[in-house]
């Protein structure tokens, strides 16, 4: 379970990022973090992780006090954290079956990663997951010769290396087209059910993330504005998160229509 | 009324440009002037007319080369080869961590690492490898082994500058993506920016590699070893067919250096 | 299980990699035997080796205050004189070592004469010169100006054979002479880059400038050779601060020129 008291963030001297951010996750559910740009979504994740360092406020992940842990211990709980970029980030020049074993570096000293030597209970985890993800046959291959969706699900098998307990996704969507972005979706949904995995997932597509997620957080100007079921998303409430607009146009359910022009 | 103000300024901003161009042309012009003036002070100049006639007596008396000494200079030109590639080798192998603690986003310290680090570089840099050779040879005595840490130390600053802007070039979300795994530092040098930055290492080292045969040549002039002590020896004699020999052999060994540095270039990139 | 091996890109063979690796292992044998080292001698410089880092560390700069003065003056006039005059005259020769701009007989004497000029080493170039012109700044700030025409002149002449052709065939097609082509369609394309490498030049020809002293082409060089050859390391100390300090001015004054240009 995480759980975030009243987390803060700002940048030196400028605006407050995050004001007050309270909320829990329970193991197993997904949570969609929208928002618009700028609303503080992917520092949000970052603090989690602590990529980058919360001004102020708790972040416990079961019962480990993340935000009060010294640059030393945070590696240790980092391996439970998974994350997905929204560019990939994976190491282009890196084989695909390197990129997924990087997952385990916080698991191994520095000589044996130096030398690939990996346990061969990771090799073998690790082929389980480029097998789940579909990409058994590609790897041997460099990750550059992937295409984005590929490049993607390689991404998601790095996270999955690192048996974690929650996984943190930013925008997994955004360099996508619209096919991949469900694939993409669907799997990361499906995984977290399998291993019965948290996730919170910074996304930009409101009816992608309805979709695929548990419960959906709405963040404007570094508040949450929004905590509730995907059902619970109306109009208004996407006025409130992301200020006027027609919304009609990006509701999936038909029903909903009725509910008349936006003002 | 506004946009006319706006007008005004920027044309008087242009104006006031053109002329500070000018008067920098005319700075350049008058330093240069005085320095040519300070420069040429003692400059004997029956000396420089009469040069023509100094080089035609001197082409005259350096062909044709001597070709029969040229059995001599083998050993010295592998011995030149060997401290150009040695010393690459010790500079490179210097400079890799000396990059690591300047670029900005390896460094484990911008306050107190990194100005070290930049200051290595830059004396390095600064120091041509003749001048560090004279040092050496004067403190371990004439020989190959100076000329190698000569051309070690002056490679150290050239590959750990460029390396460190193409470490901070890396692109940061593969870093960041290996950070949240849990790895640690070196780790993440290992894994994110290593393979990263692996090409332009090696086609910085082979540039310098290039470079280095080329002075290399020269190092025996202060006794560091090479075919230099051989150029220096005829000069000494003024053995002018030796010396034209010594150059054309050393011509030569640039040209096939620079081919192949620029063929091996071209196969790794 | 299943094992996994890392793939190797650069050279997928595994036979070969280790013939690399042997040969690599073996020339790093033979040539390192081929360091005749003479322990003995090498353990007397320790004692000079510390000395050096005292001297660099505690430089003298009154010693021999009157040469370092007068040697650092020699070399930044020869360094402002020679790259100026290497500037103008790599103008001609790198124009004329463009291939898409000029006829072949002037090209090909242009190109041999900038290979000669880069292949040539600047100490060897002034032994030549000094032979020739006498001792002293001006044999050195021959030899400068020589190297930066080598150097400027390919990276000139590579830039306007790199340039917009459309351009240039615009231009050509209004008329306009050869002087007028070159104005209007070459000179602005390769101005901004080349004011960067003339600045970058007159950094390599301070530098260079201290060390055609060593043998006799002027300038800091013979004194610092002097002070060395006495073992006066902390005048030497003195001396290569200073080198250290004006190459580092240059640098930072070259780029807040570059910053202006731009």
């Amino acid at each position: 379970m995480l759980k975030i008291e009243h987390l803060k963030k700002r940048y030196k001297t400028g605006p407050w990022v995050l004001k007050d951010i309270s909320f829990e996750v329970p193991d197993g559910e997904i949570v969609g973090l929208i928002g618009p740009s700028g609303a503080g979504k992917s520092s949000l994740i970052r603090c989690v992780n602590r990529l980058i360092d919360p001004t102020d406020g708790n972040i416990q992940l079961d019962d480990v006090n993340l935000s009060s842990l010294s640059a030393g211990k945070i590696r240790e709980q980092r391996r439970h954290i998974g994350m997905i970029f929204q560019e990939y980030a994976l190491v282009e020049r890196l084989s695909v079956m390197e990129n997924v074993l990087s997952g385990r570096l916080g698991y191994l000293p520095f000589w044996r990663s130096f030398l690939r030597r990996y346990p061969e209970q990771d090799i073998d985890n690790a082929f389980e997951y480029l097998e789940r993800v579909g990409l058994i046959d590609h790897a041997n291959k460099r990750a550059d010769e992937l295409s984005g969706g590929q490049r993607q699900r390689v991404g998601i098998a790095r996270a999955l290396a690192q048996d974690p307990r929650l996984l943190l996704v930013d925008e997994p969507t955004a360099s996508l087209d619209p096919k991949t972005s469900r694939q993409i979706m669907r799997l990361i949904q499906s995984i977290c059910r399998e291993k019965s995995l948290s996730a919170i997932i910074n996304i930009h597509d409101v009816p992608l993330a309805m979709q695929f997620v548990d419960r959906i957080i709405g963040l404007q100007g570094g508040e949450i504005v929004f905590d509730g079921k995907p059902e619970a998303l109306t109009e208004d409430v996407l006025t409130r998160i992301y200020g006027d607009e027609d919304w009609t146009s990006v509701k999936p359910d038909e029903d909903d229509l009725e509910n008349g022009e936006a003002a | 009324m506004g946009e006319l103000e706006q007008k005004l300024v920027w044309h008087g901003r242009t104006k006031r440009k053109a002329w500070m161009v000018w008067g920098g042309w005319f700075a350049i012009t008058l330093l240069t002037i005085y320095c040519w003036m300070e420069m040429t002070e003692d400059t004997i100049w029956f000396f420089v007319l009469d040069a023509p006639v100094q080089a035609a007596d001197l082409i005259d008396r350096m062909f044709p080369p001597e070709w029969s000494y040229i059995h001599l200079l083998y050993k010295a030109l592998w011995d030149t080869l060997n401290i150009a590639t040695l010393g690459t080798l010790l500079g490179v192998i210097l400079a890799f961590p000396v990059a690591f603690l300047a670029a900005r986003n390896t460094t484990p310290s911008v306050v107190f690492v990194r100005p070290i680090a930049l200051l290595i570089i830059a004396s390095s840099r600064s120091i041509n490898s003749l001048i560090w050779a004279l040092l050496l040879v004067t403190i371990l005595g004439p020989g190959i082994l100076a000329g190698v840490i000569a051309i070690g130390l002056r490679s150290i600053g050239f590959v750990a500058k460029l390396l460190y802007e193409s470490i901070e070039e890396v692109n940061g979300t593969s870093v960041e993506a290996i950070e949240s795994t849990g790895a640690s530092r070196f780790q993440t040098i290992n894994y994110a920016i290593i393979p990263q930055i692996l090409p332009a290492f090696l086609g910085i080292t082979i540039f310098r590699w290039d470079i280095n045969i080329r002075e290399s040549t020269i190092l025996g002039l202060v006794g560091a070893g090479g075919i230099g002590l051989f150029l220096s020896s005829s000069l000494n004699v003024l053995a002018w067919p030796q010396v034209t020999l010594i150059i054309l052999v050393i011509l030569a060994t640039v040209v096939v250096s620079e081919f192949l540095s620029a063929k091996v270039r071209e196969l790794l990139i | 299980m299943r094992t996994w091996q890392r793939p190797h890109y650069l050279v997928p063979d595994k036979r070969w990699r280790i013939a690399l690796w042997i040969v690599f292992a073996l020339y790093l044998v033979i040539g390192i035997s081929s360091v005749e080292v003479n322990w003995q001698r090498a353990y007397e410089g320790l004692e000079r080796g510390m000395r050096f880092m005292e001297g660099f560390v505690n430089p003298n700069f009154s010693r021999r205050a009157a040469d370092i003065y007068s040697g650092i003056l020699e070399s930044l006039t020869m360094t402002v004189t020679s790259t100026v005059v290497g500037i103008l005259l790599s103008i001609p020769f790198g124009m004329g070592a463009a291939r898409n701009i000029s006829p072949k007989p002037i090209y090909l004497f242009c190109r041999s004469f900038i290979a000669v000029s880069r292949s040539m080493q600047e100490v060897i170039v002034a032994i030549f010169l000094v032979a020739l012109f006498g001792f002293g700044a001006f044999a050195g700030f021959l030899t400068l100006t020589y190297a930066t025409i080598g150097f400027l002149g390919k990276l000139l002449a590579e830039e306007i054979e790199e340039i917009d052709n459309k351009q240039l065939e615009a231009i050509s097609s209004t008329g306009a002479s050869w002087l007028q082509r070159v104005h209007i369609a070459i000179w602005p394309q390769v101005m901004p880059r080349m004011i960067g490498l003339s600045f970058y030049r007159f950094d390599i020809n301070f530098r260079e400038s201290a060390v055609i002293g060593i043998v006799g082409a002027g300038g800091i060089g013979a004194t610092l050779n002097t002070s060395i050859d006495r073992y006066e390391y902390d005048s030497a100390g003195a001396i290569l601060i200073l080198i250290i300090l004006i190459v580092l001015a240059c640098e930072y004054f070259s780029g807040w020129i570059r910053k202006w240009v731009s």
